[in-house]
């Protein structure tokens, strides 16, 4: 592989309010140096892409974002949601993990029904009203544009839906808690161009709600959906930028091979 | 906006779950930990009594073939050799385990390649069932049947290291194929699949495929029904003949370490040469599980890697 030089980035400020920003954010695997030094402001209402080849760290940057690493990896940095720093040690993880939701890459049911599925947490937060219940589990299935297919077997099990109906799902599952920001880990990297496509509408739809940050392996699908992009090699985060404007016009070397295709 | 800030920083009820789920592990743990050293330290102090107190010598004690804890020979030593047990003990569990190893697999094979249907159906509770049967009941049938059968086939009087291994045997076959069966199951579909799709015949993808990649589970399945055998006390010593003599063959009685420990605990004073003496017996008998344990990891890890 051609070697890019670390120190050459670009990333932008951007002018909104924030739903979450990093600092200097590091991550380590033992010895293993995963992710230097990453930097980013995510807008509120708008979806990020986080794209870059495999091995990059978007996936590990991801999962530190709603301290999914905790057990897994050292993280050093700042993470800031809400002005509260929330990689501290006294932070309650609990909490946050309540309003940065994550969606992962394979589907991911619980053995239950569709609408266990999706008042599991609800339950578990004290909501206990049946009507409460049952309303969110309509809001989030039509919010996840699942209702219309799921609205006559919701006592069936969830795991007899298919890869992107299940993934659907677990978007509205999340979605029931009403978080403020939505993580999500290749959410379509498994699923046929027909579910992606209904993927991307349902985030499309959830952006005038919530802030969105996805990895994808997708470049198109990044370019579709996305408002900024960032792009990731071996740990750093060398281009951050309007994705339009990452996508057409890259101000970085590694960047611009990368989505032409011309990388390694 | 505030409230959110304020959650993020302050525990919750969740955190005191977890706290407490927490503690009860630690407490749990702590109670299990101590129970297993002070065990150690029950059965190690007490089984180096014979050498430190006793000064009987580690060498006679597992070279020596005269077992006599009681009475002194003619130049004033103990008499405690413990080889004929160890002989023993290791002939039934080995040839246990050479007897049961190739009757599992194949009712392990027959429960996940050839018929799984029948084999959860029909075989999976006859094996619990023979799980469930209380070793005592398979002594005395052992006792009343295997032994008699002996004594009119072979002569002699029927005990002896072949009974304890037909014994044996039908303890430690649930263990290896249920323990088996688990094995075979965990190897992927996709092996099986890419097996056939070259033109493997059924048996050369079991044989070649599923078997190998399940050889690590298959090797601590056996050695699980090893350590079974070699800690059988009680049906073991109905059917051995409870001599402590070196066995000549398989027919001759004789005694193990387990069934010699049952046999003479009861007959012994605490803190006397003869009980301390047992104590060494329960010594070798617990670190035999020690290596039986190891060799089960080492199997686990060596099998891992090929990965």
């Amino acid at each position: 592989m051609q070697n890019y030089s670390f120190d050459d980035t670009h990333i932008i400020d951007i002018p909104l309010e924030k739903a979450m920003t990093t600092e200097n954010l590091q991550v380590f695997y033992g010895d293993n140096h995963a992710m230097h030094d990453a930097s980013l402001e995510f807008p509120r209402y708008r979806i990020a892409a986080l794209i870059g080849a495999s091995g990059s760290g978007k996936s590990t940057y991801l999962r530190c974002l709603n301290r999914m690493n905790d057990r897994i990896a050292t993280v050093k940095g700042k993470i800031m949601y809400r002005d509260t720093d929330i990689n501290s040690k006294n932070i309650n993880v609990y909490e946050v993990r309540k309003h940065i939701s994550m969606v992962f890459q394979r589907p991911n049911p619980f053995a239950k029904s569709i609408r266990e599925n999706i008042t599991f947490a609800l339950k578990r937060n004290g909501i206990k009203d049946k009507n409460e219940l049952n309303k969110r589990v309509e809001e989030s299935l039509k919010a996840a544009a699942l209702w219309d297919e799921v609205k006559d077997e919701l006592d069936k099990s969830a795991l007899a839906l298919s890869g992107g109906q299940a993934q659907r799902l677990c978007i509205a599952r999340c979605v029931a808690m009403k978080p403020d920001i939505l993580l999500l880990d290749e959410p379509a990297s498994a699923l046929d161009p027909i579910s992606t496509a209904k993927i991307e509408e349902t985030l499309q739809q959830l952006r005038k709600n919530y802030s969105i940050i996805i990895v994808t392996h997708n470049m198109q699908q990044a370019s579709r959906i996305a408002d900024y992009t960032a792009f990731f090699h071996m740990g750093h985060v060398l281009e951050y930028d309007e994705t339009e404007k990452l996508f057409t016009n890259p101000e970085i070397k590694a960047t611009e091979d990368y989505i032409s295709g011309n990388f390694g | 906006m505030d409230e959110i800030k304020k959650d993020l920083q302050n525990p919750s009820k969740a955190t005191h779950q977890d706290y407490f789920g927490r503690t009860i592990t630690y407490i749990c743990i702590a109670f299990v930990g101590l129970l297993v050293i002070s065990i150690l330290y029950f059965i190690t102090t007490r089984g180096i009594a014979t050498f430190t107190a006793n000064h009987v010598s580690l060498w006679k004690f597992l070279s020596g073939t005269n077992w006599n804890p009681g009475l002194l020979d003619k130049h004033g030593n103990p008499q405690i050799g413990a080889l004929p047990m160890i002989v023993t003990s290791f002939s039934v569990t080995i040839l246990a385990a050479v007897v049961a190893t190739p009757f599992a697999l194949g009712v392990a094979l027959f429960m996940t390649e050839i018929a799984p249907e029948k084999g959860t159906k029909i075989l999976q509770p006859v094996i619990e069932l023979l799980v469930g049967i209380p070793s005592v009941v398979y002594g005395f049938i052992g006792l009343s049947v295997i032994v008699p059968l002996i004594r009119h086939t072979f002569g002699g009087t029927g005990f002896g290291i072949l009974a304890g291994t037909l014994v044996l045997f039908v303890m430690v076959l649930p263990t290896i194929t249920s323990l088996s069966v688990d094995s075979i199951k965990a190897v992927p579909m996709f092996y099986r699949s890419a097996s056939l799709a070259l033109g493997a015949t059924r048996w050369q993808t079991i044989y070649k495929v599923v078997l190998r990649a399940a050889t690590p589970g298959i090797l601590t399945a056996v050695i699980f029904g090893m350590s079974r055998a070699f800690g059988e006390a009680l049906a073991v010593q109905m059917v051995i003949g409870n001599a402590v003599l070196m066995p000549h063959g398989l027919l001759t009685p004789s005694s193990t370490l387990t069934s010699q420990l049952t046999t003479g605990i009861g007959n012994t004073t605490m803190g006397t040469l003869p009980n301390n003496a047992l104590w060494s017996l329960a010594l070798i008998l617990l670190l035999m599980s020690l290596v039986f344990n190891i060799l089960v990891r080492f199997i686990g890890k060596k099998g891992s890697l090929k990965k």
